[in-house]
């Protein structure tokens, strides 16, 4: 189990020669052309097939899609990549399920032209805004419908879910937890944890600006969340582990700061767990779906587009408990699923959503300051 | 000259494990760290001397350091006892097999195991905490270098049972009775015979227990998630980080200072087998 450094980039080596040993050279899709006399991998939108049909067909004959860095208990993916496979018949390679945004674009660049290279990204704000090169622009059917704020002006990436930053706490372990003040109470003593390093997870950099919020602090001036931070960890409250399902349901995180999607999903195995949305201090993230320029199975990648951003897809989120990107469309309309939607937490009152230029101030303010307020 | 080419022919497997799995990564680190866009440049290595770099390095030589140290001692001491009883005991057969498998035993399995059992939110912990009303886990040494510390220890002296006992074996009864009948009392025999003849194995073990505890990494990385406080945990953090992009070149960097630490660490340790080797034949 220990790595090396060795090790590590013996792995690296690993992989390429496996790649350049195992991997089928793969088909050339990308030079095929579609029906209008566009290449598949420059189709910018279902038209260019020659319609919804035409792309149907010509992502059944790729018959594979890859994926990754899609969590099964994430946003609902697990049902959605198995009802999309259902509908299509198209086999699903869902590959590093846990991996981080910068892990896609990593996999994407080392198996460039390769059969396993993803087709799809889904990706945080800073990794998807520095990579837009490696996307290809496409408008799905329901582009139109998709508030401006949430696609690129170029149509390389457009917004797919959303969520809150969430305080999820064990309603048995713990007193209730109103707002971010209340960490600091010594019933919550080691019981406190972040969803991560807020200089390498996006969900607790929105953490750490959550409190930022609560603390008087803004979007500009995260120094009041990192100053809390060192309160909580001076007063042995903050927990440094990363909590993941298992721990949450082994007691060892009572307290987990987090996506309110995230801690929904433990909602759904541990009853007790309950989920509050500091009122004072509401920060919202979307995450960017995106297509590989260079994806083996380019229909397919645009497919699962269309699915995605299909109110039969928007709906699969929602149940995950992640706002879609249509859901204000949609409940105009009257085609959202309201089971699912009314569990996803009302916001009144102002939310904040950092620029990317405020998220680089944040960051590298982050990275000089984060490890001494809590190391 | 063909009989050496046939005799090296079974070697060539080796040779080229040794080529992908050693050398194309070393020069790829090494070649990566100076590079940057295909220029030549020292950048890459200057910021092997920012303050986060420093302190992870002066982390990862004292949570190592300290963990041979510990690991030398105790695991000496064990080996000693182990040796001490007649080769056939199914005790020291039990425990050599016991530690064979617990020097292996280190990642994600036995960082779970502690924080299970002593973290904040441990098993023990709270049991403690319920009967005698005291808190164990304190204010979470567990998740800071202490904590690694402990943990680390936990395969280091197996690990060196493992390959001091082979040394201890070595000393030969012959020589004991030859210092005995020349009248030396045990206390000189081993102060003039058996220490100076395991001195350099003694240390020589040591410094492979401080290579092997600088490159773990699935251990810390299960036990401590905020900080990146050792080396191995700042490359990944710089490999992975989706909040402070393109630091690619940092990790080629610290992988090179890490590369450069093990070799002198290995440099000394054949030095010194070289000189218990002379005895051991």
């Amino acid at each position: 189990m220990k790595k090396s450094v060795l090790a590590v980039s013996a792995a690296a080596a690993l992989v390429l020669a496996g790649l350049i040993a195992c991997a089928p050279p793969r088909k050339d899709n990308s030079g095929g052309e579609t029906s209008s006399g566009v290449k598949v991998s420059q189709a910018k939108s279902a038209a260019d097939f020659g319609g919804m049909d035409a792309l149907v067909a010509a992502a059944k004959k790729e018959g594979e899609l890859n994926v990754i860095a899609l969590p099964p208990d994430w946003a609902n993916y697990g049902v959605i990549i198995k009802a999309f496979s259902d509908k299509y018949g198209i086999r699903v390679n869902s590959a590093q399920p846990d991996a981080a945004s910068q892990d896609e674009i990593n996999a994407a660049n080392q198996q460039k032209g390769k059969s396993a290279a993803p087709d799809v990204f889904d990706l945080g704000q800073s990794v998807a805004l520095a990579n837009t090169s490696m996307f290809a622009p496409y408008q799905v059917a329901t582009f139109d419908d998709i508030p401006a704020a949430f696609k690129d002006p170029d149509d390389a990436w457009v917004n797919d879910y959303g969520g809150y930053m969430s305080i999820g706490f064990d309603s048995a372990k713990v007193p209730p937890i109103t707002s971010v003040n209340d960490l600091l109470r010594p019933e919550y003593n080691g019981k406190v944890a972040l969803n991560g390093d807020p200089t390498q997870a996006g969900a607790a950099f929105s953490g750490v600006l959550m409190v930022a919020l609560s603390q008087g602090g803004s979007v500009d001036d995260v120094a009041p969340g990192v100053e809390f931070f060192r309160k909580l960890r001076a007063a042995g409250n903050f927990l440094p582990v990363d909590p993941t399902p298992a721990t949450v349901e082994s007691g060892q995180t009572p307290v987990v700061i987090d996506w309110n999607y995230l801690n929904a999903a433990e909602t759904a195995k541990l009853p007790a767990w309950q989920i509050v949305v500091p009122p004072n201090a509401v920060v919202a993230g979307y995450y960017y779906q995106a297509i590989n320029k260079d994806a083996p199975h380019p229909a397919a990648a645009r497919l699962w587009q269309e699915f995605l951003y299909s109110d039969e897809g928007q709906n699969l989120f929602a149940a995950g408990g992640v706002r879609p990107v249509r859901a204000d469309q949609m409940m105009l309309a009257g085609t959202i699923d309201k089971a699912a939607v009314d569990k996803i937490p009302v916001i009144d009152g102002p939310v904040t959503v950092p620029s990317p230029d405020q998220t680089d101030k944040a960051t590298e303010f982050l990275a000089d300051n984060w490890a001494k307020a809590i190391g | 000259m063909v009989r050496r080419l046939r005799e090296g022919l079974p070697l060539l497997p080796f040779l080229a494990v040794v080529v992908i799995f050693l050398i194309i990564p070393t020069v790829t680190v090494i070649v990566s760290s100076v590079y940057t866009d295909g220029v030549f440049s020292f950048d890459r290595i200057q910021a092997l001397f920012s303050g986060t770099a420093l302190s992870a390095l002066a982390k990862s030589v004292l949570l190592s350091g300290s963990t041979a140290i510990i690991g030398a001692v105790l695991g000496a001491v064990l080996a000693w006892l182990i040796v001490s009883s007649p080769p056939s005991s199914m005790v020291r057969r039990a425990v050599i097999s016991l530690c064979s498998v617990l020097a292996q035993f280190g990642g994600v399995a036995l960082a779970f195991a502690f924080l299970a059992t002593v973290g904040l939110n441990g098993v023990l912990t709270l049991w403690v905490q319920q009967v005698f009303g005291w808190n164990l886990a304190g204010s979470g040494w567990l998740y800071s270098l202490t904590g690694l510390i402990l943990v680390y220890t936990y395969f280091q002296i197996p690990l060196m049972v493992i390959v001091f006992v082979p040394a201890l074996e070595g000393l030969r009864d012959q020589w004991r009775e030859a210092a005995v009948s020349l009248g030396a009392s045990t206390f000189r025999y081993w102060r003039e015979v058996a220490v100076p003849l395991l001195t350099p194995a003694f240390l020589g073990s040591a410094l492979l227990l401080f290579a092997n505890a600088f490159a773990a990494y699935a251990t810390a990385a299960a036990l401590v998630s905020q900080g990146s406080p050792i080396l191995p945990l700042l490359i990944r953090a710089a490999l992975t980080s989706e909040v402070v992009l393109g630091q690619a070149g940092f990790a080629y960097a610290l992988a090179l200072e890490m590369i450069v630490v093990v070799a002198v660490v290995m440099v000394a340790y054949n030095a010194l087998v070289k000189r218990t080797a002379r005895w051991l034949r």
